[in-house]
């Protein structure tokens, strides 16, 4: 798109991560970025050598330290920061935060409280009253109102290398939808909308369960077969798990929704499917976290989902093998016997 | 019956605006020409906004004169215009003679779409607009307060003399809790908008009563327009500062015309009051889903309220106040929720009855109420915002950050003031879900709800393999609840509703906080639906618990949902 946009003020960027930066650079095609960076590292090397993170820096973009000077040069702001530390970036943001702002989001994790965090204690039950999406995390610390999600395939590594693709900007308001639209769009670069905010926030947690899992499959040495059937069973196991937590099936069988599943599960780019693979190569969890340099939000979303799941009384099979994988330590084979033996009967039930 | 606990009398308040002059309300009756005048112009700009071609224009039109029409000849109505008939024939003709398209034709004729589109709007605003008087105002309440005073008093004492006694009034009957203060400060302030709960036909005359007594200037709101059938009822319904809202009339020329006239009211800062639960709660329980069309005009007054401000005009804060009235006994108990299992049990679209469209019906249930029902508490919720921000007495909201919160923010793109229906009607989903929060927490659960509760879902316990509507249909025999269980059940239940009031998400009348259970449960089981003719609970013969009518315990029972209780029986 040619049309550069008018109005002065710079649309704001809150994360310096990989996605972070990839949303900053395509923000930057139509519009000035303010782009906030914890680090004050990353901060000079964004504003200085215009590179982090193995992306070069649109010219548009300025990176800054201050939340406040993000709050007060932006109306419209996209925080990208990992779910662990949502919440309390939202704590530090709300202070400078206005009804008039707009945020919407990319983060694609769910919050807990702090007092829910010890995994061994199997007395701690999640709900949603205590288990929250970001959209509501921002609802809750602050004043903010007009609120969106981003999702759909879009992995960093690919949109930085500037390849066609696409998102959904999810909200309530339409004029969100609208302005995420204008400000994302791109020649290369499609938008949809969608009204159901929580759906698309649900599968862009939910699906990063499958990438771990769509990752084992791929480090066992197994081929398409067995990945058809996972996302086909994943997706189903998906579906019923929104249902549960407030979304609607539409969004799991949008982009989305599967969608971003096929890009996940097939992509080596994808930090989640990484970590299924290195798992199924007999590396151990906590070696494979302390490895990575980004966070991958599956292995949070498996723990908390299974809980979930217990709580609702669906029945989530995938989901409760990688826990016992991450959390229990099983191994992927005796996992994947188990669950090649589960009496599934029906292909599809919920439509 | 004497209920049990102190008696106090509701205190009386100064009214917060000794001249009748001040009223809001009284301004708008003043000025009503010039009011139905803007109301007409702005509903014919939203009409032809939502309908933008001259042929949906058109369509509309016709729809319009055919809902009229079959209203006409299916549910005609003392109260309609001698002229209605014809002023729809005439509008079907002239539409009808209208050419599709533009043609040399159409310049002869000296009207078309937008000209019949005003006309109809206009008879519209005429007919909804109220005829407040305030000479009538104050004759009506004096008629009002009197009659039911003595009424009352003839039911409670006896006597020869009893019509003559002032002992009891009103102000023994009703209770009033919560934000008296907040209210009557803010009713300076701005505009408040009373949302009340709605059980009972009575809660009009409670509220009505309420506003005198806390000394504020009269409220206008909707009243069906069934109550204007009779002309004494219309009388005192004009006086009262109703406006009338006819149910029958679902177009959309009509529903537009409606809202704009109370959004253009709270915009002039005219207190208003509508029950957003648009009709009485069929089951009992408190309303879980609001209409939202009224709400929404809030928001349409607050904005250009705020647009004014901005050209140097008034600029009207809008302050929600939910009200929750708690009743032991309501009169319509039974019908309603027949009314409610019937819609309920066999998908049957329910008809709007004429139930209690007679004026007889309703001057023997207003006899009925003053000289049997039981005390009534009418709490009042914390004031707030439309977007739900608590409001302190000068009516500025803060954040969690302790910042002011400046409301026109939420109107705002870019920086200006704009309209954006979809945004507001967001807005209003949102306001409606906070307003269901404010009347949980506001209910004021007594130890009759509470009793009926526990009885009714030991029953469904007991009975676990039958759905409800077996359960309803069982023999009274089946259904004896043991007095030792029951006050086992009672006593722990009574503590998660304590519990539950800590956490503020309900609140709890007197006759749940003494010490002895005993005397709570045998106070409950008395107050709990009493003037019915089959009680709802009733002790029997062997002094265990029982019902002569489970529809009405299963009613009473319902004002305990919605925070979870059932699970701990």
């Amino acid at each position: 798109m040619d049309s550069k946009n008018t109005s002065e003020r710079p649309v704001g960027v809150i994360g310096a991560g990989s996605f972070g930066l990839a949303i900053a650079n395509l923000l930057a095609e139509n519009n000035p970025v303010l782009l906030y960076a914890r680090n004050s590292e990353a901060m000079h090397a964004i504003n200085e050598k215009r590179h982090w993170h193995k992306h070069s820096i649109h010219q548009e973009i300025a990176a800054t330290n201050s939340l406040e000077a993000v709050a007060e040069q932006c109306r419209i702001i996209f925080p990208v920061v990992p779910s662990s530390n949502f919440r309390e970036m939202m704590k530090s943001l709300a202070p400078f935060l206005h009804p008039d702002h707009i945020l919407i989001h990319g983060t694609k994790g769910l919050d807990i409280p702090g007092d829910l965090m010890d995994v061994e204690d199997d007395s701690l039950v999640y709900t949603r009253k205590n288990v929250h999406t970001m959209s509501e995390i921002i609802r809750k610390e602050s004043c903010v109102v007009r609120v969106g999600c981003l999702a759909g395939p879009n992995l960093a590594r690919e949109l930085a290398d500037k390849q066609p693709a696409a998102t959904v900007v999810a909200s309530h308001f339409n004029e969100v939808i609208e302005e995420g639209q204008r400000l994302l769009k791109s020649d290369r670069f499609q938008v949809y909308g969608s009204q159901d905010l929580i759906g698309i926030e649900l599968t862009g947690v939910l699906k990063n369960v499958l990438a771990i899992a769509s990752g084992a499959l791929s480090g066992l040495g197994f081929g398409e077969n067995a990945r058809g059937l996972l996302i086909s069973r994943g997706l189903v196991e998906m579906i019923y798990l929104g249902k549960v937590l407030g979304g609607n099936m539409e969004a799991f069988i949008g982009l989305a929704g599967i969608g971003d599943i096929v890009a996940t599960c097939t992509s080596p780019l994808s930090r989640n499917f990484t970590v299924g693979y290195r798992l199924a190569k007999g590396e151990a969890l906590p070696q494979i976290i302390e490895s990575m340099d980004e966070v991958a939000e599956g292995i949070n979303t498996v723990r908390i989902v299974k809980k979930l799941a217990g709580h609702y009384g669906v029945r989530a099979p995938i989901t409760e093998g990688l826990y016992r994988v991450l959390y229990e330590e099983k191994t992927i084979e005796e996992t994947l016997t188990l669950l090649m033996k589960f009496p599934f009967n029906i292909d599809v039930d919920f439509l | 019956m004497k209920p049990k606990g102190k008696r106090s009398k509701t205190k009386m308040y100064d009214p917060i605006l000794p001249g009748v002059q001040d009223w809001p309300v009284v301004h708008l009756a003043k000025n009503r020409k010039t009011f139905v005048e803007e109301v007409v112009k702005r509903s014919v700009e939203r009409i032809k906004k939502l309908r933008d071609s001259k042929a949906a224009l058109f369509e509309e039109l016709e729809l319009t004169v055919f809902k009229e029409k079959s209203r006409l000849k299916e549910t005609p109505w003392e109260v309609d215009p001698d002229d209605e008939k014809e002023f729809w024939g005439d509008v079907r003709s002239r539409l009808a003679s209208l050419p599709k398209e533009y043609s040399a034709e159409l310049a002869m004729l000296d009207y078309d779409e937008e000209d019949l589109l005003r006309e109809v709007v206009e008879r519209y605003a005429e007919e909804i607009a109220g005829d407040f008087r305030p000479s009538y105002y104050k004759l009506a309440r004096a008629i009002v307060t009197f009659g039911l005073t003595r009424f009352l008093n003839a039911a409670r004492l006896q006597g020869i003399d009893r019509f003559y006694r002032n002992e009891l009034s009103l102000r023994d009957k009703v209770k009033i809790t919560g934000e008296v203060e907040l209210v009557r400060s803010l009713a300076k302030k701005g505009t408040v908008l009373m949302v009340p709960t709605h059980f009972s036909n009575l809660d009009s005359i409670v509220i009505g009563w309420v506003i005198h007594t806390l000394g504020l200037p009269p409220l206008i709101y909707g009243a069906g327009l069934n109550l204007f059938n009779m002309k004494i009822f219309a009388y005192f319904m004009n006086s009262l500062g109703a406006y009338k809202v006819d149910r029958r009339k679902k177009n959309l020329l009509y529903i537009e015309t409606l809202k704009a006239y109370s959004s253009l009211a709270m915009e002039k800062g005219i207190h208003s009051l509508f029950f957003p639960g648009g009709t009485r709660s069929r089951s009992g329980k408190i309303e879980k889903k609001l209409k939202l069309g009224l709400l929404s005009t809030a928001f349409e007054a607050q904005r250009r309220s705020l647009l004014n401000a901005r050209q140097g005009g008034e600029s009207n804060k809008i302050f929600i106040v939910p009200v929750v009235l708690n009743y032991n006994f309501v009169l319509e108990a039974e019908e309603l929720i027949k009314n409610y299992l019937k819609t309920k049990g066999q998908e049957r679209y329910y008809i709007e009855s004429s139930d209690n469209s007679t004026s007889l019906r309703i001057i023997k249930f207003i006899f009925k109420f003053m000289t049997k029902g039981g005390d009534i508490s009418v709490s009042l919720g914390r004031p707030m915002d439309l977007f739900g921000n608590f409001v302190d007495k000068n009516g500025d909201a803060y954040d969690l950050h302790n910042r002011l919160i400046d409301i026109e923010d939420y109107f705002k793109s870019n920086g200006v003031i704009n309209e954006d229906l979809q945004r507001e009607s967001e807005y209003t989903k949102m306001l409606g879900k906070r307003i269901v929060e404010e009347f949980h927490k506001n209910n004021r659960v007594s130890a009759s709800h509470l009793v009926a509760f526990t009885v009714f879902y030991m029953l469904r316990r007991r009975h676990k393999k039958l759905d409800l509507f077996n359960l309803l249909r069982l023999p009274n025999d089946d259904l004896v609840v043991n007095y030792v269980e029951l006050k086992r059940t009672f006593t722990m239940l009574r503590e998660q509703v304590l519990e539950a009031k800590r956490l503020g998400r309900l609140d709890v009348s007197d006759s749940l906080q003494d010490e002895d259970i005993d005397e709570m449960i045998r106070f409950g089981i008395k107050n709990c639906g009493m003037y019915h003719t089959e009680r709802p609970i009733l002790f029997n013969k062997g002094g265990n618990v029982t019902t002569q009518n489970i529809n009405t315990l299963y009613y009473y029972s319902n004002r305990l949902i919605g925070y979870g209780f059932e699970k701990y029986i």
